[in-house]
């Protein structure tokens, strides 16, 4: 019985300690949707300015998010986003922001507000009629920069 | 407690379920819903999607026969999160009510207690027992969530995994020991994976359980001839169709004890949410053979609310 236990123990700490090596690895900024047609979905570049716009007033407007947006320039931010989820939506643009832990390491953010974020993104595809299904494809993207994103 | 003194020897368990899990991606299930709605700030619920699951029959958070990894309520890992339950299973000559609640500490902890009443309706006049003859257990549960994230850790392979237990008593010991059934109380010990396949929509979750349990303990624990834990696969699939619906299925193995058989237990399920913090699941099961009854087929629907 002892000895099964140390044998599974081991086998557990292996296979974790595998998939967190195998995360890391993939974990790499340039990661993009697999399906192609994605990008028409989401109404291509101008359906993009558009998600942006609703997207930053959401966030503007949820006390959860609002103190990491109100003092900077939302106007650039949203080019950015427009530009990076254009890249990984496998649209013919090129994201000239920085990178991402850079970016995020002073601000704090915390779990709570960045499920907030992700919220307000879901409303804002909601609202332009970006299919459940298409923006779990960018989600799917986009959720593993939790890891620096979330510094708190 | 004794979820200190548990808690090595369920973590070895948990290599096992992941090769299992693996394994039989074939695994049926349930799905979970803490729901979503238009209000885009709420003080208490700030867990992703579905994360927090909707509640079994035995008071985890999970699908609605079979526990998940996930831990339950609304709470991130700065926060504690809680929610309330009540579900009715019904078939052609069972009823079964529960109720319960639970809490999730920080993402990590989650502890939870569910009472049912199975009533046997005019299968107990049958069985010289009387007409309505009731059995009631309580469940007490813990779960810790070990390692993983089963909603932000898309590009990894690594599910969500947790290790818990069931403390479970019956108030039939008298009777269950006339039946040559050991006692009527025992624990069961389980270890769940679960991972969201967000780029598909799917959720997937498999679960070993190590029981003793005639009937999920309604009918006691062990018999005069078989006192052993056998450990069990319980699956589920879901598909979440849009942001407060999801349906899918589950699977849960059985042990077979009892002198009159005791079956797998299958479900398909809708759950929908209708708010952030409501959930309500409507599920069709197949439970088999139950003490003198065959063909169980049940409704089962489930309303949820978190704070």
């Amino acid at each position: 019985m002892l000895r099964k236990l140390g044998f599974s123990l081991i086998a557990l700490s292996i296979t974790v300690f595998g998939a967190m090596v195998a995360t890391n690895a993939s974990a790499q900024e340039g990661a993009k949707v697999s399906d192609a047609s994605a990008f028409k979905a989401f109404g291509e570049k101008a359906g993009l300015v558009k998600i942006m716009d609703d997207f930053m007033i959401g966030l503007l407007n949820d006390k959860r998010t609002k103190p990491y947006f109100e003092n900077v320039d939302q106007q650039r931010v949203k080019e950015q986003l427009v530009n990076q989820i254009c890249e990984i939506l496998q649209g013919p643009c090129k994201y000239t922001g920085g990178a991402m832990t850079p970016i995020h390491k002073e601000m704090g953010v915390n779990r709570e507000a960045f499920n907030a974020l992700v919220e307000n993104l879901q409303f804002a595809m909601d609202k332009n009629n970006v299919p459940f299904a298409t923006q779990n494809k960018l989600l799917a993207v986009l959720a593993p920069m939790h890891r620096v994103i979330i510094t708190k | 407690m004794k979820s200190q003194y548990l808690l090595g020897p369920i973590a070895g368990y948990a290599a096992k379920i992941r090769l299992v899990a693996g394994a039989s991606a074939v695994g049926i299930g349930l799905f979970s819903c803490a729901a979503f709605a238009e209000d885009n700030s709420s003080t208490f619920s700030s867990k992703l999607l579905l994360t927090g699951g909707v509640t079994t029959i035995e008071g985890a958070a999970g699908g609605g026969i079979t526990p998940w990894a996930v831990i339950g309520g609304n709470g991130t890992k700065e926060q504690i999160g809680a929610s309330v339950f009540y579900t009715n299973v019904h078939s052609k000559d069972y009823n079964l009510n529960t109720g319960g609640a639970l809490v999730g500490i920080y993402d990590r902890v989650e502890l939870s207690f569910a009472e049912q009443k199975f009533d046997t309706r005019a299968v107990g006049e049958l069985l010289g027992l009387g007409n309505g003859f009731k059995f009631t257990q309580k469940i007490y549960g813990a779960k810790v969530r070990l390692v993983g994230d089963a909603v932000l850790e898309q590009d990894s392979a690594l599910p969500q995994i947790s290790a818990g237990f069931q403390r479970k008593e019956n108030d039939r010991g008298a009777l269950l020991n006339a039946l040559g059934i050991k006692r009527d109380r025992g624990t069961d010990y389980y270890v769940s994976a679960t991972k969201l396949f967000l780029d598909t929509s799917i959720l997937v979750n498999g679960t070993v359980r190590f029981t003793k349990a005639n009937q999920t303990g309604i009918l006691g624990f062990g018999t005069a001839a078989k006192d052993k834990y056998e450990a069990q696969f319980e699956g589920s699939v879901a598909y979440l169709a849009r942001k407060d619906l999801a349906f899918g299925a589950e699977f849960r193995q059985k042990p077979d004890n009892l002198p009159f058989k005791e079956d797998n237990w299958y479900d398909v399920f809708v759950a929908y949410a209708p708010t952030k913090n409501v959930s309500v699941t409507l599920a069709y099961a197949d439970l088999g053979n139950i003490v003198i009854k065959d063909k169980q087929r049940a409704t089962y629907l489930s309303v949820q609310v978190g704070f």
